[in-house]
């Protein structure tokens, strides 16, 4: 019995709590981005924002919140009922998910995976399942071209993502998330981070996240001039708010792969004095919201692209140079040692 | 431990049954979703036996791509299902001829199903210990030493695959109007735009 106490019951309720201490964090920096997003927005535009509820306007998120939850979740007579509840589920719990093995600092992370890099990939290669669930259950016209759209989307930027991946791994002879930062590690700080040797796929990565997470420029599945609002035209209340959350916390996700790739996640930019003070975790958050503040001021200034488009990029520019990156970096990795020797 | 033994019955009870509702529901897009499921509980088979590498491609390749193709092909398949259920009776019989043709089969063949001498070696060989190497790594020892020309001739018949479906949908159509950058952008204000003098009262 204590053999099932130490080995079992002990680990879940320590994993149960980290668990639960992740999502309430994840959830009040998801409230305060989608408040950042929005001001971000308004400040490039000399708008104010947000400004009314709370000081500054600081309270805004947790009155939509409570607006969202307290009102009637109205499900069309014709939808798929089954279906049309379980995408939302789906498209939150996905979004969640992925943060399992994300590690925030050195040995910090729920489960350190020694495929975590894969598993993230299959989260967010599932995550366009959300958006086809919904897009055919409503039974409507507007979702479902939406979802059609979006799927296609989707699955055209995970192929590139997928090669931006692979040069990453081939430079970081690892699999595994923390592996990968603790190879960035070096004596000249930021300049060890794979951003600089790796510089046109960490373009094509953040580009490649845009449209994976539906974001502007490429955010024709919610195309409000052409489709009405894309697939979520016909959800409401809680259900609408599961997909709001789940798609603010894909792009925190989207911005924590992109720190962990590229900006050598939890490292401080130069490995002396001051800066090794600070904890990791600090590090990390910074670098995730400085990803997050690219994201927004690519929403507000970059105008919204074609499909047709949006398609070249992906198959015809992306495609061909994730590929010939892939062979170039292996090549110079492989012949680069032979020449050391 | 009873723990894995009674997560190994959880997942594959509900691969079972997923696959079971995969050919038993009636809407094609349930089909779909439910094999979906079953891809998932498969998945979680494979990291119950160690094998996380395999169960992460099955869930990016199979999960990710394939079935969101499939389901894009069902969704926008308009089926009529009281007109698919009609001839049920009528095709009953070939059906089951089908069915038990194969059940003979197979079961002829699980009958006579030996292991040749040399197969255990064959297997034993290549494979290191699962502590000493990730099986990632030990994955990629095996397909590109031992296995190098079965991997690469997998992948000369998946291009060919591809250039064949890419052959037979090509079609130029001529009345559709393409945009074509490159000209677009060397486009000059010579080429683009002519001035010309009207002079008054004669016109062009």
């Amino acid at each position: 019995m204590t053999e099932v106490w130490t080995n079992y019951i002990w680990p879940l309720i320590i994993i149960l709590a980290q668990s639960v201490l992740l999502l309430v964090v994840l959830l009040i920096i998801t409230a305060y981005i989608l408040y950042a997003d929005r001001k971000i927005w308004a400040a490039v535009q000399i708008r104010r924002g947000p400004n009314v509820v709370g000081p500054w306007g600081l309270l805004q998120s947790f009155a939509d919140l409570l607006k969202f939850v307290v009102k009637e979740p109205i499900i069309p007579a014709g939808a798929n009922k089954g279906v049309f509840l379980l995408a939302p589920l789906v498209t939150a719990v996905l979004a969640l998910s992925a943060w399992a093995v994300i590690p925030v600092n050195a040995e910090w992370a729920i489960a350190d995976l020694n495929v975590g890099v894969l598993y993230i990939f299959a989260i967010s290669s599932l995550m366009v399942y959300g958006v086809i669930m919904a897009g055919w259950s409503s039974n409507s016209k507007y979702p479902f071209l939406a979802s059609l759209r979006s799927a296609a989307q989707m699955v055209s930027y995970e192929v590139s993502i997928g090669f931006v991946i692979i040069t990453v791994l081939l430079c970081a002879g690892s699999l595994n998330l923390s592996a990968i930062v603790e190879a960035q590690a070096g004596r000249w700080g930021l300049f060890n981070w794979f951003w600089l040797p790796l510089l046109p796929m960490f373009v094509v990565f953040f580009v490649s996240a845009l449209a994976e997470t539906n974001r502007p420029p490429f955010d024709l599945v919610e195309a409000e001039s052409e489709l009405v609002a894309g697939y979520a035209v016909e959800y409401s209340a809680t259900p609408f708010l599961l997909f709001f959350l789940g798609e603010y916390i894909a792009i925190l996700t989207m911005c924590a792969m992109a720190t962990i790739l590229f900006l050598g996640g939890w490292l401080p930019p130069f490995p002396v004095a001051p800066f090794i003070w600070i904890p990791g975790v600090i590090w990390f958050t910074l670098k995730c919201l400085f990803m997050f503040f690219l994201f927004a001021m690519v929403k507000a200034v970059v105008p919204r692209y074609r499909y047709d488009q949006l398609m070249r990029l992906g198959w015809k520019v992306f495609l061909p140079l994730s590929l010939a990156m892939v062979a170039i970096v292996a090549g110079v990795l492989q012949y680069g040692r032979l020449l050391a020797k | 431990m009873i723990f894995p033994a009674l997560f190994f019955y959880l997942f594959a009870g509900v691969c079972i049954a997923a696959a079971v509702m995969v050919v038993a529901s009636r809407n094609p897009v349930h089909s779909v979703l439910f094999l979906i499921l079953a891809f998932v509980n498969a998945a979680a088979l494979f990291i119950l036996l160690g094998a996380e590498f395999l169960a992460m491609i099955l869930i990016i390749v199979y999960v990710g791509a394939v079935l969101v193709l499939f389901l894009f092909v069902v969704m926008m398949l308009d089926v009529d299902f009281s007109e698919l259920r009609q001839g049920f009776l009528q095709y009953l019989p070939i059906g089951a001829l089908l069915g038990g043709i194969l059940l003979i089969e197979l079961v002829l063949v699980l009958i006579g199903w030996t292991v040749g001498p040399g197969v255990r070696q064959t297997i034993a060989a290549p494979i290191p210990s699962p502590a000493s190497v990730l099986n990632t790594e030990a994955l990629g020892h095996v397909l590109y030493t031992r296995y190098v020309y079965f991997f690469q001739a997998a992948g000369v018949v998946l291009l060919v695959a591809m250039i064949g479906a890419i052959v037979l949908t090509l079609r130029h159509k001529p009345y559709v109007k393409r945009q074509s950058i490159a000209e677009q952008i060397a486009r000059t204000k010579a080429s683009a735009i002519e001035i010309v003098k009207v002079r008054p009262g004669q016109g062009l």
